[in-house]
């Protein structure tokens, strides 16, 4: 296996020493340590890599680097499937497994080109236009053949079984990009004292510096100052240099993302990515500059390639990728291009020059090395055979029409300027200025991303900033590190160093090139290479009113997908601005979002997967709910018991067991969950009558009242029972679900309204465990145990305390069931305990445990209603027939005012009442409407088969319910079905509440 | 008459882990006694209060002393031997008797951990907002943050090597105990603390 385009000589990253084995499409090939997967297959002659988006047409590498569109590969199998990975970004390694994406059946005989041969009838917006009609054939035609020919890598179908980590980290300033202005501004920074985080997302530092070394810094070869400055910075304590490692987001705040592909080399690596959330003071970016490709006809045949690529593949890796090259260029940087093909000893077929008359000496160092240089001239029409680039035709911009010079070759090296990588600067607000001269958007200075204290934090160095050669960007990186820095009250001691580098001369842009001989031969002159998008494309969306760049952007899918328009953007945005007539700066640019370059799902997930993907919330006695079959429901973080099994029979079973359990002897239940919070204070009684919507201040130390609570909108948002510790203090139940909302709710009008009210509250819900004791035999039970309260002396809605079974407890006698009933607050540690004693007693009596449902059903058999069901955010304490529990004595409490509102004292509002089917068996589904007259006048909000009364019942707000006792409705099932029902009183067993107070 | 058995009481986890991960061990702590104190932590009165039931001074902002973290500006952990809280938060309510103030015993509302070991800092900032660097976090220093998904507090209790008390809400130990262990394994530290 030899590697055909593989240079001699050359390639300051690879070792030559040792060959590594890799897979493309399952064909073995040869690279070196250093290479990525596009050097190693440019050097194996590999021209073709993938199939496009939309036409499928062959394409190529482009770039070498994170802005490649078209080089998109699958990499491992199964469990270390990842797709759409940039094989500019993949650093080759032993046995490393790519697959092409996009093509069927393989890359060199695709169904999918027939896309292209019909490409007349996909105009831009053509999904717009077309996939309107017939509804149905969305689904069944249109969506799966679009699915199956379009789209980019196949979504992995394995769980990921690589390790992701995420880690905070802190520093004075981050420094995204390596290169020589990273590197000189990392040099102020640290000599400053400051603490900097340097991130690259190579795997090397330097930048552009190791390609084009033809500057001189303090007086040394660019490389010797190179590697003096890395040892330099590489010795300080407060630097910290992380490799691999892409800034991909400045958010608000400095807060940015850092992805670090540490474990990506095929290695066993413990981390694959590590996602870092980084706060810095300042972020100095200096992230280099993309090139810009130029749209001529048929410009995305492979071998086509941006320049600056070409000369790396040369420089870096020892590659060319191809054996005669054609320069085109509008620039002086082409000609670094041709001159290192040349050094090389490959064929520089000719320099194409868009400009009338160039000079400067790059172009004099060339025409020295006798190569052609054409000006005025530029590619007209490139052709490809079998799958890659066989000649192209040259055009004379002064005479399109005149037939062109063929010229035989299989690469092209492209330049059409160079776009300063501003995302950073403008991923929190920042402005881009375009800059005619220097055909480029360069940060608008005038308008940075600002910080919590109004500066600007973001600070742009070197080529982002729109330098061009070495002395320009040594000169401004210095010089914008330390405004960074005095920004920060630092001062640096670093000196810029002095540089002596090539001038070059002006860019003149080519954002299309007219096709040779007669004009619009239909050709497609490609814009986007990700998206298809061609200047024909645009030049359309304008036509048809897309005028601004965002709509044309949706409407043409320019700059859309993985890479994000790095190379499409700005000559796409040209020729909707040549098209309508406008400048570049009337067209203005899209939007920069994060990430710069996609992060994986993995690292976004870090270690938060299995258990550790939500926290689940245990009561002290989860495991013996567990190991007693526990079937569990969700209540916020919680887990509650919802049932125990027995044996395997049936939910129902299982449920109407526990049901009658309470009814007939004794159950206990897990209440853990419930909320608890103590209220303290002198002004404790008056900061919960206002809370509460009845009266708390009333209440006498050792008792126990119902409460419930509305939010400002007079709607219900807790209910719960409010017991009085003593004349200060409080302890207030909340809903299981409501506990942190309602704590901070409580902790809101203290702190921002009634911050004079002389009262503290404090969380006390982890403090205990509660548990239920409900049933006829309930005071046989509490009877039975070792304790120093006597139960059958606390009154109904009173409150003891003491020892029972060692335990230290409160108990409240309160009811959820109907049944007589007491609760017992244990500190959590003693919860198991106390729960293990009284399950044993119960058990002995012929009870035993019951779960949430079996809570449900005894709670509706009683009409008493739970904040979730019974309300939704719409319903008043009122409605739901609890006015008893709203205070008329009060001047005032939240929501009061609201209530009043016409809207909420209306007696047509939906209100709470009982359903009785026609058929007792029948029962109702939960939430089905009650209709009338073809409308819906009110849906069920609880339904269950109670087993006390052998029947169905349900709870439902019904219009104007109230008034109708008696009356039958119809109500409606998802079936197409309507069952019939009496509405009659919600309280449907016991009630005069006879059971609960005896 | 029954008596109060504090041998029934359990913490939800028992364990100690040796992760092995730059020598980090990691501990859950067993029972330990606390009381939320909420007052003006600027009254004298209060001062001395605390100082009669912990023996130590009020902590700065975001500090912790041995026994009494700083939890918000009108808010103290006092910590005590596991069944003192009930009588440390009833001297605390005779001390501060007609000064407004609420002394809570919470002595099983909060699960109690340790870490311990080179690694430690590192552990704690792959899940907490926290700048975990050696001269801004040391012995004393304590934040109230967040862990990965659920609230908590930590503080540091040694250096050399460093040590870190951690607590969470009783009802996220399992969550919380997991995490750290996961956390904590050898060749995950990103190396920058």
């Amino acid at each position: 296996m030899t590697q055909p385009n593989r240079l001699d000589d050359g390639g300051v990253l690879i070792d030559r020493s040792h060959k590594i084995k890799f897979f493309f499409d399952g064909k073995p090939y040869n690279g070196h340590p250093g290479d990525t997967l596009a050097s190693a297959l440019l050097a194996n002659g590999v021209k073709l890599v993938n199939r496009s988006y939309k036409y499928h047409r062959p394409r190529g590498i482009v770039s070498s680097g994170p802005e490649e569109p078209n080089a998109l590969v699958n990499l491992g199998s199964d469990a270390t499937h990842e797709p759409n990975i940039r094989m500019t970004q993949i650093e080759l390694h032993d046995g490393l497994d790519a697959t092409s994406q996009n093509r069927f059946p393989n890359l060199d005989a695709d169904i999918g080109v027939l896309n292209a041969a019909a490409s007349r009838l996909y105009p831009a917006g053509f999904y717009y236009k077309t996939f309107i009609h017939p509804r149905h054939a969305w689904k069944y035609l249109f969506e799966p053949v679009i699915r199956r020919i379009a789209g980019l890598g196949k979504a992995p179908t394995h769980p990921d079984n690589s390790q992701y980590e995420h880690t905070y980290a802190f520093c004075d300033v981050l420094i995204a990009g390596g290169g020589v202005a990273g590197l000189v501004a990392a040099k102020a920074a640290s000599e400053a004292g400051a603490r900097v985080i340097l991130a690259e997302q190579t795997e090397r530092l330097g930048g552009r510096l190791l390609v084009d070394d033809d500057a001189e810094i303090d007086g040394k070869p660019a490389r010797v100052w190179l590697e003096e400055t890395i040892a330099a910075l590489e010795a300080m304590d407060n630097v910290t240099i992380r490799l691999r490692t892409c800034c991909s987001a400045a958010y608000d705040h400095n807060y940015c993302l850092l992805y670090e592909r540490s474990g990506d080399r095929g290695e066993a690596a413990q981390v694959r990515h590590r996602l870092w959330r980084v706060r810095t003071a300042r972020v100095i970016a200096a992230t280099g500059m993309i090139e810009r490709p130029i749209a001529f006809h048929y410009n995305d045949v492979p071998g086509v390639m941006l320049a600056s690529a070409v000369r790396d593949y040369v420089k870096l890796w020892g590659v060319s990728p191809g054996e005669k090259t054609v320069v085109y260029t509008t620039n002086d940087d082409g000609y670094r291009t041709a001159l290192a093909l040349h050094e090389a000893g490959r064929t520089v077929r000719a320099i194409l020059d868009s400009r009338k008359d160039p000079s400067g000496p790059l172009v004099e160092k060339a025409r020295a090395a006798g190569l052609e240089i054409r000006p005025n001239t530029g590619i007209g029409k490139a052709k490809a055979k079998r799958n890659k680039l066989e000649q192209i035709e040259t055009v004379n911009f002064d005479k399109p029409e005149a037939p062109g010079k063929t010229m035989y070759c299989d690469c092209v090296a492209m330049s059409n300027g160079w776009s300063p990588v501003i995302h950073l600067y403008s991923h929190s607000g920042g402005k881009a200025l375009w800059d005619e001269d220097a055909v480029m958007y360069r940060p608008d200075p005038a308008n940075p991303p600002r910080g919590k204290d109004a500066e600007a934090m973001v600070f742009v160095a070197g080529s982002a900033n729109g330098e061009l050669t070495t002395d320009a960007v040594v000169a401004q990186a210095a010089e914008i590190a330390s405004e960074a820095l005095s920004q920060l009250g630092m001062k640096t001691s670093a000196v810029a160093p002095s540089v002596t580098a090539v001038t070059e001369t002006t860019t003149v842009p080519v954002w299309c090139t007219p096709s040779p001989g007669k004009a619009g031969l239909g050709g497609k002159h490609f814009l986007d290479y990700q998206n298809d998008v061609t200047v024909a494309d645009v030049a359309l969306a304008a036509r048809e009113g897309y005028e601004s760049v965002e709509h044309a952007k949706r409407y043409t899918t320019l700059g859309m997908a993985t890479d994000q328009g790095k190379l499409s953007n700005i000559n796409g945005h040209a020729i909707l601005g040549k098209t309508l007539g406008k400048t570049m700066a009337e067209v203005g640019t899209t939007t920069f979002r994060p990430p710069f370059t996609p992060i994986s799902f993995g690292s976004i997930a870090g270690r938060e997967t299995g258990n550790l993907f939500k926290p689940v919330r245990q009561t002290a006695m989860h495991d013996w709910h567990a190991a007693h079959g526990a079937d569990w429901e969700p209540v916020g973080d919680w887990r509650r018991p919802y049932r125990y099994q027995r044996g395997d029979e049936d939910r129902d079973t299982s449920i109407h067991r526990e049901c009658l359990r309470v009814r007939n002897s004794v159950g206990i239940l897990d209440a853990s969950t419930l909320g608890k919070i103590i209220v303290k204070g002198p002004d404790a009684p008056k900061f919960l009558d206002m809370m509460y919507t009845n009266m708390m201040s009333s209440l006498k130390p050792g008792k126990c009242r119902y409460g419930l609570m509305n939010n400002e909108n007079g709607f219900l948002m807790d209910d719960g029972v409010v017991v009085r510790l003593d004349e200060e203090t409080f302890l207030c139940h909340t809903t299981s679900g409501g506990a942190d909302r309602i704590h901070a709710w409580f902790e809101e009008w203290l702190q921002t309204e009634w911050f004079d009210f002389k009262v503290y509250v404090a969380n006390v819900t982890e403090q205990y465990s509660q548990i239920a004791v409900a049933g006829p035999k309930g005071l046989e039970l509490l009877g039975s145990l070792d304790s120093d309260i006597d139960f059958a002396a606390v009154p109904f809605m009173g409150m003891a305390e003491g020892t029972v079974e060692g335990c230290p407890v409160r108990a409240f006698r309160i009811s959820f069931t109907g049944e007589l009933s007491y609760e017992f607050a244990v500190p959590v540690s003693f919860g198991l305990a106390l729960w293990e004693k009284l399950h044993a007693k119960a058990e002995a009596l012929g009870g035993g445990v019951y779960g949430t449902e079996a809570q449900h059903i005894l709670r509706a058999e009683k009409g008493f209603v739970v904040i979730g069901d019974e309300t939704d955010g719409t319903v008043t304490a009122h409605d739901v027939g609890m006015s008893w529990a709203v205070s008329k004595k009060k001047e005032d409490f939240i929501g009061k005012r609201a209530m009043e509102r016409s809207d909420l004292t209306r007696p047509d509002r939906k209100q709470l009442v009982g359903l009785l089917t026609e058929d007792p068996n029948e029962v109702l589904p939960d939430g089905a409407h009650g209709v009338e007259n073809g409308k819906a006048i009110g849906h069920v909000t609880s339904t269950y088969f109670s087993p006390t009364l052998k029947r169905s019942i349900a709870m439902a707000l019904i219009n104007g319910g109230r008034a109708r006792f008696g009356e039958v409705i119809q109500i409606s099932t998802a079936k197409k079905k309507t069952i019939r029902a009496v509405i009659c009183d919600p309280v449907f067993y016991d009630k005069k509440g006879e059971r609960q107070d005896v | 008459m029954s008596e109060l058995d504090l041998s029934l009481a359990r913490p939800i986890l028992e364990g100690v882990s040796d992760t092995g991960a730059n020598g980090l061990k990691l501990f859950v702590q067993l029972l330990r006694g606390m009381v939320t104190l909420r007052a003006d932590l600027s009254s004298p009165s209060v001062a001395a209060a605390v100082k009669d039931v912990t023996g130590s001074d009020m902590p700065d902002v975001r500090k912790a002393t041995e026994n009494v973290l700083w939890m918000s500006t009108d808010e103290l952990l006092l910590l005590m031997p596991y069944g003192e809280g009930g009588a440390v938060a009833a001297k605390l309510g005779e001390a501060l008797a007609g000064e407004h103030h609420l002394a809570v015993d919470v002595s099983d509302a909060r699960s109690l951990f340790k870490l311990e070991g080179g690694a430690a800092r590192e552990v704690l900032a792959k899940g907490a907002p926290v700048d975990l660097a050696r001269d801004k976090f040391a012995v004393g220093d304590l934040r109230r943050t967040r862990i990965s998904h659920i609230a908590a507090a930590f503080w540091q209790s040694g250096a050399e090597p460093d040590v870190f008390e951690i607590i969470c809400f009783r009802s996220y130990a399992n969550y919380l105990w997991e995490w750290l262990e996961e956390s904590s394994r050898e060749g995950s530290m990103p190396g920058i603390l």
